[in-house]
């Protein structure tokens, strides 16, 4: 496959255009479909163009860290699968892969959506224990803003196990379900990127790969306003002062029109 | 994060070390110390203590790593199993991959790595004191170390953290604030261009707070920014000697 | 008392990102915005509005012209590959390596240069890709047998030969020690009092950025060898000037006059040769203000 040059992009970015012809704000369709596996107490699908991945819940019974007995516990991971990409490799997890997931964690986790609290059944034995797990089918770029919104959706449609308690005995029927995982709020993340002189949102495989500096910026709405939940700088260049603030400033606009989607999607 | 806000950590006024809300504990650095390395720096935050070994420019291995035009970095964060108060297992993890990462982009920017194409420069971060914003010391002994071991350099990175306890804006945050805290933001700065070249932060704020967060934690890193350089000094520093 | 204080002109301690001044960047320092900048820890100079640097530090960048110090690692159909102390391969090809024809069929690399042999040698050429070419055609270049090999920081080889050769010419006379110094860094060393020519070496390569070193070393060596160090007459050989931006220009360029007609042979010339001699191609003190 042969690719635009980078810096051919970085040109035509800063002279104010993208190469797909999109505003610099506007991001490409997005469509979120829920609870599409049935052997996942939680599930969705996200395409944002031609990126696609699919986020899978699993809940069950676990023990509490030492450190937090009366809390349950949340973990994030992700596979980019060969299949998505003539660029992924067979292997242990790449550094792009364990970001994602940490970016991915960390929105979930600093947002306090979930209150771990309500997770606890028994103290210092018996916790639920939340695996949300990310296949990346298809990348065409921006992978983070489109597993953030997968896992969210997911975690926001699922339902938790019917709870079987026996005596000192814990189990689980996960064929059926009772009640949903409580998530008192919807956090987004939204990448945004440095490509020549100009920042833009959303960008695609091609943009991606010209990306002189990137900021994720995570949000979450509350009674009292938006509020930043977690942010992460990636690429090999430095971002000035003003640059982040913008980008904060876009970062809290657009995670306001995601949310709503993804609102929409679980029928929130 | 996600500590448990109810927690004081703020009593008339100062923080649980005596210290003010904007300033930073006792900084130490020097260059020069781990003789079978290229460059080698140490830097301390109080009891938080961070050292870097740097070798090359070197070939590169594997070779289809190298990079035909440039030199590449490679940066490793490592935490001693006795760094910690409870022994942490040896070996990397997910954590520990991200910190290499969020390193050596927070290096990159200010390495001339075209002079040295096909090579790689390896930097190793070793932490022996685990009490808070070890990423930041971790850069912060590297940048020094990078620049003992000879690298082309336009200047230093220098980072420092800020943070929220009690509702309140702090900067650096230490052990305790960082367990219990509301908020925890490392940033790396490259002084010369005045550019961030790393951004971390957990917690929970308003977008005009973050925006006070970031310009306190500049601040924090400008402070780091003269330890370093005096560091770099000491190394050469001309005493009278009499033979 | 800090060694960053002199006036404009002199040589003064700088570090990574330092300010220079306006102007223009030679060696070792860059442009931003009209200002220049160091690059490195190291010496700065200024003269006028023209800025370099030498650096404390740093790896061996092969330059054309350099005589440098290697040990052979490999030989590989018609060539060896010399460890050079430097991130980048170099090879001596058989052409450079050997005199006349050499008949494969028969011929054993090794009898003319063989695993792990020290030589003296000329880099010849350094592509864009940064293969580095060498070639033993100078008179000077060898075979250096016995005797130990130093590595000190390639920055500081100026000092340790010194101006003309001054420096590196009392060690010898002193000690009694052949000494050739390798522009990557390499120090050979071999004679009566090896040991205290090592020592000099690593004190010079410690202390190179420090006014007045040259007494010091001349006052260590006076006291451990007991007699006060009288210089030779030494013919005056042309210091070159550096000119940033070049590499330093070579003299012994004008020594490349026939092609050298003598055999590479098992006993080298410098077994032949008066211990103390003035031995390496690079007698060059590289800044000349």
């Amino acid at each position: 496959m042969i690719e635009m040059d980078p810096e051919l992009i970085s040109e035509i970015t800063s002279r104010g255009k993208r190469i797909d012809g999109r505003a610099f704000e506007a991001y490409r369709d997005v469509t979120i479909e829920t609870n599409l596996i049935g052997a996942a107490d939680g599930s969705a699908r996200v395409k944002l163009g031609n990126t696609e991945i699919i986020a899978g819940v699993k809940i069950e019974l676990g023990t509490p860290y030492p450190d937090s007995p009366a809390d349950g516990v949340l973990t994030c991971s992700s596979e980019f699968i060969p299949l998505a990409s003539s660029e992924f490799e067979r292997g242990p997890p790449s550094e792009d892969s364990v970001e994602l997931s940490r970016v991915v964690d960390r929105a979930i986790r600093e947002s306090k959506c979930i209150d771990m609290s309500k997770l606890c059944i028994k103290p210092e034995e018996v916790i639920w224990m939340i695996y949300i797990d990310m296949d990346v089918l298809s990348d065409d770029g921006n992978l983070i803003d489109a597993a953030c919104i997968a896992a969210v959706a997911a975690l926001a449609s699922a339902k938790m196990p019917k709870l079987i308690v026996e005596g000192d005995k814990h189990s689980t029927d996960n064929s059926v379900h009772e009640g949903k995982l409580p998530m008192s709020a919807i956090p987004v993340s939204i990448t945004l990127a440095k490509v020549g002189n100009s920042i833009i949102v959303d960008p695609n495989l091609a943009e991606w790969k010209a990306i002189a500096a990137r900021l994720t910026v995570g949000t979450k709405d509350t009674s009292d306003g938006i509020k930043l939940c977690s942010m992460q700088k990636g690429g090999d260049r430095g971002l000035k002062l003003e640059e982040v603030e913008r980008m904060i400033d876009l970062g809290v606009e657009k995670g306001e029109e995601i949310r709503a989607k993804i609102k929409q999607a679980v029928g929130k | 994060m996600g500590g448990h806000t109810d927690e004081k950590l703020i009593f008339n006024g100062k923080r649980l070390d005596g210290r003010r809300f904007d300033e930073v504990r006792p900084m130490k650095a020097e260059i020069g110390q781990l003789k079978r390395a290229d460059g080698s720096g140490s830097f301390k935050f109080g009891d938080t203590w961070a050292i870097a070994g740097v070798h090359g420019p070197r070939k590169v291995f594997p070779r289809r790593e190298e990079k035909a035009d440039r030199a590449i970095l490679r940066a490793e964060y490592r935490m001693a199993p006795f760094s910690t108060g409870e022994r942490s297992r040896p070996g990397p993890n997910r954590r520990s991959t991200e910190i290499s990462m969020v390193t050596r982009k927070a290096l990159l920017p200010v390495l001339f790595t075209e002079e040295f194409p096909k090579t790689a420069i390896d930097a190793d971060i070793e932490i022996l004191q685990a009490g808070a914003s070890t990423r930041c010391a971790g850069i912060n002994a590297a940048a020094i170390a990078l620049a003992d071991a000879g690298v082309p350099m336009r200047d230093l990175v220098s980072s420092c953290s800020a943070g929220v306890i009690n509702g309140q804006i702090v900067l650096d945050v230490s052990g305790k604030e960082d367990t219990a805290g509301e908020l925890d933001m490392p940033i790396a700065y490259y002084h010369g261009k005045k550019e961030i070249t790393l951004i971390q932060m957990d917690g929970i704020a308003a977008p005009e707070r973050v925006k006070e967060l970031l310009k306190l934690a500049i601040k924090g890193c400008e402070q780091v920014y003269e330890v370093q350089k005096q560091a770099l000094r000491a190394k050469y520093v001309v005493t009278d000697e009499t033979e | 008392m800090m060694e960053n204080s002199k006036p404009a002109g002199e040589r003064r301690l700088v570090i990574t990102g330092e300010p220079l001044g306006k102007g223009r960047a030679g060696h070792g320092a860059f442009e931003q915005d009209g200002n220049v900048f160091s690059k490195y820890i190291g010496l700065a100079e200024s003269r006028d509005d023209f800025h370099i640097v030498i650096p404390l530090g740093g790896v061996y960048s092969p330059k054309r012209g350099d005589g440098v110090i290697g040990r052979v690692t490999e030989i590989i159909f018609q060539k060896w590959i010399v460890d050079v102390n430097s991130p980048y391969e170099a090879t001596l090809p058989l052409s450079e390596g050997v005199e006349g024809f050499v008949d494969l069929t028969k011929a054993d690399l090794t009898k003319f240069f063989d695993y792990g042999d020290v030589v003296f040698t000329e880099i010849f050429a350094v592509s864009k890709q940064r293969h580095v070419t060498l070639t033993m055609r100078n008179r000077k270049c060898r075979k250096l047998k016995g005797g130990r090999l130093l590595t000190v920081t390639p920055a500081k080889v100026p000092r340790i030969i010194g101006k003309g050769g001054s420096m590196v010419e009392m060690i010898k006379q002193m000690t009694g020690t052949q000494i050739v110094v390798g522009q990557n860094g390499v120090v050979w060393l071999r004679g009566e009092n090896e040991d205290l020519a090592a020592e000099v070496v690593m004190t010079i390569e410690e202390r190179s950025h420090i006014h007045g070193l040259t007494d010091q070393i001349k006052d260590m060596l006076e006291k451990a060898v007991g007699k006060p160090y009288v210089p030779k007459p030494v013919e005056q050989q042309p210091s070159t000037e550096y000119v940033s931006g070049d590499k330093p220009v070579s003299r012994y360029e004008k020594f490349r006059r026939e092609e050298e007609t003598s055999q590479p042979s098992e006993s080298s010339d410098a077994e032949k040769e008066n211990p103390g001699s003035s031995e390496s191609i690079g007698d060059i003190d590289t800044i000349k203000l």
